[in-house]
């Protein structure tokens, strides 16, 4: 059976939705909000600067452009941006599951009989955690969102004080623990997806280049998963007070 | 050494299969896996048993036909080698060795250990060729290309299209195979007229076939019996969208 004689104009239409497409879509948007992570601990990190510091930064993303934008623009500009990354990631990656489904007739790397070898030669944990993790993540931002940005869940007490709603969730033990998961979900996430996001944008050019990429995807994961969880765990056992 | 296989047999395409455990005695450390295979199929046939079907041609690693799962890894324990030039040492005496074919929506099973891979003809076919005019051979040194690119373009030419990075991805990707002839033809000057169709043209085909998408695990790699690396398929990934980039419509 001969490929089909596809002409210029319909294969250019097959690629613009192909798999190569669909994880270039999922690179851009991961790497979007992995930028939007790194500003956010940037002030969560404010807390070691005590009340005042971290409830001003709070304020000031609020004027952020004004008086050319208006009172919490620049805040809903990156609300929107992220809620679309998100909304384009979750799409790619069940299109793009669903495909690895059907080619692997329902079971993906467990496909054989033989139960010899069932984590393959050479995957990593973090490849294992990727899809999971995904959705560990996605529940965590919701409960996120409800419990800090919202304060309508506010184990420990609410306020209005962003500073005062970060003492009193942290100060209940389940709370951190729940954090603690979430976030090193959130650190495997990153360290394969984001080798995969620069492999998939067509970074990896050499076998020099995969390990020096995998290298820096290891250590932005370690980085941005130490920076958000010690404000948590300095607030637990009371440090500094 | 005397070893127990569990071969996966299967009539025709349409039968359901099963494991169908094996004794093997008395072979030697140095044959082959395939030999061992020729050795239970004279005892079956013997016993006027249907014998096991598989796929081998050349036995000396560069044909690509042979394709075993051997104890869950595509091509057995061995790196960088392919089933034929798999050896019994790299066994232990009382061993039990489960043996399956390549499984893969696109890689229908023909018959026990044989599947179809017309779906990687078929990719090759939309796109991994150039197109030059017939006639005598042209001069060799004509067009020049440096040392390190011609040498990068032959270890993605070294494939032998045997379809192990598509068993051993959890994803049933084909992208190690089809980014290898990315990466070959698009390094070489001869390879540029058709650089851009050739990357749409075999993504279009890839995914028409029903392969997955890679996710940059590398179990690919790890099996390839030709050491093809990754990063012919972030080759694969650039020319794609560097071919979307320049497109016309």
């Amino acid at each position: 059976m001969q490929p089909p004689n596809r002409t210029s104009a319909g294969r250019t239409a097959i690629a613009l939705h192909s798999t190569v497409t669909l994880k270039a879509a999922m690179a851009v948007t991961g790497l979007i909000m992995l930028l939007y992570l790194i500003a956010h601990m940037y002030g969560n990190l404010k807390y070691f600067s005590g009340r005042a510091a971290f409830d001003g930064y709070a304020h000031h993303l609020r004027t952020i452009g004004e008086p050319f934008l208006p009172y919490s623009g620049a805040l809903w500009v990156i609300r929107i941006v992220l809620l679309l990354s998100v909304t384009v990631h979750i799409y790619a990656a069940i299109t793009l599951w669903r495909r690895a489904r059907a080619a692997t007739s329902g079971r993906g790397g467990s496909r054989y009989q033989s139960r010899k070898n069932p984590r393959g030669v050479q995957r990593t944990y973090a490849s294992f955690t990727l899809r999971w993790g995904g959705v560990v993540i996605a529940l965590f931002i919701v409960y996120h969102l409800l419990n800090l940005t919202s304060d309508t869940i506010h184990p420990g007490g609410a306020s209005e004080s962003p500073y005062l709603r970060l003492i009193n969730s942290f100060g209940v033990w389940w709370m951190v623990l729940s954090y603690t998961i979430a976030l090193l979900a959130l650190g495997f996430h990153i360290r394969h997806g984001l080798w995969s996001a620069l492999a998939d944008l067509g970074a990896n050019t050499s076998v020099a280049r995969r390990r020096h990429l995998n290298i820096a995807a290891t250590t932005i994961a370690i980085v941005i998963t130490a920076g958000f969880l010690t404000p948590p765990f300095a607030i637990f056992f009371g440090w500094p007070r | 050494m005397n070893i127990t296989l569990r071969v996966w047999r299967q009539a025709d395409g349409h039968a359901k299969g099963r494991m169908v455990t094996y004794d093997v005695r008395d072979i030697s450390p140095n044959m082959s896996f395939l030999e061992v295979l020729d050795v239970l199929n004279e005892t079956l046939t013997q016993n006027h048993d249907d014998p096991i079907a598989f796929d081998h041609d050349c036995r000396e690693g560069i044909c690509g036909s042979c394709s075993l799962v051997i104890n869950g890894i595509a091509h057995g324990p061995e790196a960088a080698t392919a089933t034929c030039q798999l050896h019994m040492r790299s066994f232990r005496d009382g061993d039990q060795i489960d043996v399956e074919p390549w499984r893969a929506q696109p890689f229908p099973v023909i018959k026990d250990l044989v599947v179809d891979r017309s779906s990687l003809d078929r990719i090759i076919q939309a796109g991994g060729f150039i197109s030059a005019p017939t006639g005598s051979a042209p001069e060799a040194n004509t067009i020049l290309i440096p040392s390190p690119q011609s040498e990068q373009a032959l270890d993605a030419a070294v494939c032998i299209g045997c379809g192990a990075c598509v068993a051993a991805c959890p994803n049933g990707s084909a992208m190690l195979f089809a980014g290898a002839k990315i990466a070959h033809l698009g390094m070489l000057p001869q390879g540029q007229p058709e650089r851009d169709s050739r990357a749409l043209s075999m993504i279009a085909q890839h995914d028409a076939e029903g392969f997955g998408a890679c996710t940059q695990i590398g179990e690919c790699t790890a099996v390839c019996p030709q050491s093809i690396q990754l990063d012919v398929i972030s080759r694969f990934d650039h020319d794609v969208l560097s071919a979307l980039r320049h497109r016309t419509h």
